[in-house]
């Protein structure tokens, strides 16, 4: 056995890796908010054209290391040596008009995780703004500028928190010493709300935008003279606000990447083997290009990697119908010498037999003795299996990309709904062989950021952008828009990789946890190991566990996890809370599985389970998801103790509903949820209730918050019933008619609770979800006396419509 | 392919087809530039391709432009008469529907449709007429809620 820990089973890609590093070194995971820490430590004040305020940061030092690692192919990977004292740029934050419009800048992009307006509401509490005043912007994609800007990890709230409350705090500092000098009046009697500045003993007043321009002449203040309000006089943060885009989206205006029109600009698709890794071999071109509106047909040859470039056939048409039609009548020969033969089936096989042998390859985790803790001990044996699942984001992936042949050096330039925006644009101008410049920034290469119409972790990859940048570039410079058709969609994802565990756990003679050892079964790259410095050619990430230090590794006295890799082939990658997703599914249902076995009551032994920690937080781990630095047993105990109060847990329920409970600690989020079921003759699962307590923070939007996690339940339970079949490499879903999303009659009353807590707030887009899952199974067994050990349900003859 | 006339938003326009099949939807987002209106699956499946064809809910993804020569056409972008929101589209801004908001135009071109068959459609009302629908985020019962909150607002606007 060795111990080595299979690190290309990171389920992050290195920019929100890094990210996550960093806030685990400022946080530690466990501090109270006491005051503004900010790591970018001066601001700068300049006027706007036409007069006004234009606030913006410089990016500190540590920041500025960051935006120079930031990832591409064969960049830089986190870890490096720190980097020396750089020059420092600005960007903008808030904007004030002369007229008294505020313009609120939001670095990161908007995924349906509401956080363009989340940014907006952190500024304008500290600055003080009136609500309707406020106009955010989506900034310009510039790492050197603004530092990351991803959605990913749940982190854009955490990153950003206090750099945005002291843009704001610090935007009013300046109106306020602004109205002190022309009135003549200490500072301290000045007040300021709803964007206006008064003095109270003279009964003066002036709007924010009638200052603005004499504020931008005064020095601006260091980070350290900015104070931040007191929680208690909040106006904004924590109240219901709107989405800023909510008109615009129900006026059908223009915002997604799929909305974008170019003069010009031509319609592409591009057609993929349907086995991952396959060549074109040949292709009916000829044909194609007397299609009517098809303009070009070829083939590119790609790069070999599967988050870039794979081959295929590109047709170019005037526009997306013509492009769609010809795709219909496109005939392609794969050469699949070097394709996924990947199948579920053997896949399932590997695993069953890897299981019979106990212990697996690697070991990730040992405390105490765990065989001889199972020595005369009751002792439970499970193996659960949970299959592979797509995004099947409603916006199907697409990206409009111009390649511009230019003297002075070519251009490329690219409007994309991106999760990674800059990994997007480097990877694109890689592909297309753009002068890298310095630090292979690719200066010439552009990147617009677009509102995605769903992202769930599979706009981290990217490999559509690539293909839109190579096709504009081979049509001739001409602007492309590449589409995927649902069924591109689907067959060709970073899926949430399916997977195994093998489990066997004791409890003493009291109904007390004392031994738990787990066999993970997962996958690493089946393509060839990765080129000297450059990236592994496959997509395989997300198989694995998200964290050796992964609850119940520290509440159990004698625990053990060991792994298991097979390689694979078929693409895997992040998915709302990877890793966790599947993680909180097994440990929560095996603990339940567990409890049964003692005979307690769940919520019971679950508590005792958190008092019980064997070591003091050591490794970090907590962002990610591990629950190594992060879990903080107090404030899981306060979400269980807070759901079984509120969901009448233990108390008498409608008859035939049975209730199940889970918890999960992941992205910094602490939730216990308590599903309520009812399971039919035809063993139909109704799930009429999901009471849901977390604990992440102060909340910066309660309906937004309250939304996302209502989207979770939903989300958890119609995947509980989901799968993508792989044979031969294949995927066999290709539409919705067999991926079969949940429709709105399953959508059950969410009760969601908030525990008002001092914690650093975290974003909200991944922890609702884990313990969705495993509450809904423990209910269906409590129904049932059946367990729910594989996954999607309909293996085991359930159903959710 | 021949020019056809289509009457969109109370307007006439006329487009050319690349053959008899041309899906609406695509007609709407290419040729005049109406992006509203998207695109999803294709196959009558999502829902995010609702427009209404002579006041009835269609997925204009798998119905031929031809097919709606003559009708009158409406989409997402021509719900609001003079800047003025229906009830539906503000009671989308104020329950705060959308998260990403991709599917929220097939959304509210179906609830309109709903609440101008039904004054007061009941839960089950609301789910059977919109499960159609797909919303990838899981804005259901934010919808169910917007949905009655509108047929109050009209309800009491016609009183
Ligand atoms: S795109 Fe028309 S129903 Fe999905
Ligand atoms: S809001 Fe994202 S699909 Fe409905």
């Amino acid at each position: 056995m060795n111990s080595v820990i299979n690190t290309e089973n990171e389920y992050y890609p290195p920019a929100i890796l890094e990210q996550i590093a960093l806030m685990e070194r400022e946080s530690q995971g466990s501090a109270p908010v006491t005051g503004p820490v900010s790591r970018r430590n001066f601001m700068k004040v300049s006027a706007g054209a036409g007069g006004g305020l234009v606030l913006a940061f410089g990016l500190g030092l540590g920041e500025k290391a960051d935006a120079q690692q930031a990832p591409g192919p064969g960049g830089p990977r986190p870890g490096g040596a720190p980097a020396a004292p750089q020059p420092i740029n600005t960007n903008a934050y808030v904007r004030i008009a002369p007229d008294g419009r505020i313009t609120l800048v939001s670095k990161n992009p908007e995924i349906g995780q509401g956080i363009k307006t989340a940014f907006g509401i952190i500024m304008a509490e500290e600055l003080d703004a009136k609500w309707s005043d406020v106009t955010i912007e989506q900034a310009p994609i510039d790492s050197a500028t603004y530092g990351q800007q991803f959605a990913g990890g749940s982190t854009s709230i955490p990153s950003a928190y206090n750099t945005l409350r002291n843009a704001g705090a610090a935007a009013r500092a300046m109106l306020v010493a602004a109205a002190a000098k022309q009135w003549d009046v200490p500072e301290s009697e000045i007040t300021t709300s709803e964007s206006v500045v008064r003095h109270a003993a003279s009964n003066r007043s002036l709007t924010y935008g009638a200052l603005a321009t004499a504020a931008a002449a005064l020095p601006a203040p260091t980070t350290a003279q900015v104070k931040v309000k007191d929680r208690k006089d909040w106006k904004l943060m924590g109240k219901r606000i709107s989405g800023f885009d909510n008109p615009a989206l129900v006026t059908g205006k223009p915002l997604f990447g799929v909305d974008v029109q170019l003069p010009n600009m031509k319609v592409a698709v591009y057609e993929k083997c349907p086995a991952v890794g396959g060549k074109v071999a040949s292709a009916n071109l000829d044909e194609i290009r007397k299609l009517p509106g098809v303009v070009d047909a070829f083939i590119l040859e790609g790069n070999g990697q599967v988050a870039a470039l794979m081959p295929g056939v590109a047709i170019v048409a005037n526009n997306t119908w013509a492009a769609l039609s010809a795709k219909k009548k496109l005939k392609v020969t794969w050469d699949e010498t070097n394709a996924s033969k990947d199948s579920w089936t053997a896949l399932t096989a590997f695993a069953k037999e890897a299981a019979a042998k106990g212990a697996g390859l690697q070991e990730l985790k040992k405390v105490g003795d765990v065989d001889a803790a199972f020595q005369g001990a009751k002792t439970v044996e499970a193996f659960y299996t949970f299959g592979f699942v797509s995004h099947a984001t409603l916006e199907p992936q697409n990206t409009t990309a111009w390649y511009q042949k230019d003297p002075a050096g070519d251009k490329l330039e690219i409007w994309g709904s991106v999760q990674i925006p800059d990994s997007a644009r480097t990877a694109a101008a890689n592909v297309v062989g753009l002068a890298a410049g310095e630090r292979r920034n690719f200066p010439n290469a552009t990147l617009h950021q677009m509102r995605i119409g769903g992202g769930f972790g599979r706009r981290i990859n990217n490999e559509y952008a690539v293909e839109a940048a190579a096709i504009s570039k081979q049509a001739g410079g001409v602007p492309v828009k590449l589409m995927y058709t649902r069924e591109d969609d689907l067959t060709h994802d970073f899926y949430r990789a399916g997977g195994f565990q093998a489990l066997k756990g004791a409890v003493d003679e009291k109904g007390k946890l004392t031994a738990w050892a787990g066999h993970v079964i997962s996958f690493n790259d089946g393509f060839a190991a990765a080129p000297p410095g450059g990236r592994q050619p496959g997509g395989v990430q997300g198989g694995g566990w998200p964290s050796p230090n992964e609850f119940p590794a520290e509440y159990t006295p004698n625990y053990r996890l060991t792994q298991t890799l097979t390689p694979i082939k078929t693409p895997c990658g992040p998915w709302r809370a990877p890793g966790s997703n599947t993680a909180a599914w097994v440990v929560q249902s095996f603990m339940h599985e567990l409890s049964t076995a003692a005979k307690r009551d769940h919520a019971e032994f679950l508590l005792e389970v958190f008092g019980q920690k064997q070591a003091p937080v050591v490794a970090p781990g907590g962002f990610g998801g591990g629950g190594g630095g992060g879990l903080i047993p107090e404030r899981a105990v306060a979400t269980i103790k807070a759901v079984v109060e509120r969901s009448g847990w233990g108390k008498p329920l409608p008859k035939g509903h049975f209730q199940g409970l889970a918890f999960h600690f992941s992205h910094q989020g602490h939730f216990a949820e308590v599903a309520e079921v009812s399971v039919d003759s035809k063993k139909k699962v109704t799930l009429h209730k999901m009471t849901v307590v977390g604990d992440i923070g102060p909340i910066v939007n309660m309906s937004s918050a309250e939304n996302q996690v209502q989207g979770a339940v939903i989300d958890a339970f119609s995947t509980l019933a989901l799968e993508v079949n792989i044979e031969n490499g294949r995927i066999k879903e290709q539409n919705f008619d067999t991926y079969k999303l949940a429709r709105m009659p399953i959508a059950p009353v969410v009760d969601v609770h908030f525990l008002d807590t001092t914690y650093p707030p975290t974003g909200l887009g991944e922890p609702a979800l884990p313990p969705a899952g495993p509450a809904i199974c423990n209910a269906i067994y409590a129904a049932t006396r059946e367990r729910i050990r594989t996954l999607p349900i309909t293996r085991q003859g359930f159903s959710i419509a | 392919m021949a020019k056809v006339k289509l009457n969109v938003n109370g307007k006439d326009h006329e487009v050319e087809l690349v053959d008899d099949q041309h899906p609406l939807l695509w007609v709407l987002r290419d040729e005049l530039g109406l992006v509203g209106t998207k695109f999803g699956c294709g196959m009558a499946q999502c829902g995010a391709c609702t427009v209404h064809l002579n006041g009835s809910p269609t997925r204009s993804c798998s119905v031929p432009a031809i097919a709606a020569v003559g009708q009158k056409i409406t989409t997402i972008e021509g719900l609001a008469q003079n800047g003025v929101l229906t009830a539906v589209q503000k009671a989308w801004i104020d329950h705060d529907v959308p998260q990403c908001g991709y599917c929220q135009a097939g959304q509210i071109m179906s609830a309109s449709a709903l609440l101008r068959e039904k004054k007061n459609p009941t839960d089950a009302d609301i789910d059977s007429y919109m499960q159609g629908n797909l919303c990838r985020c899981g804005t259901y019962l934010r919808i169910r809620t917007a949905i009655k909150s509108a047929a109050k607002a009209l309800n009491g606007s016609a009183s």
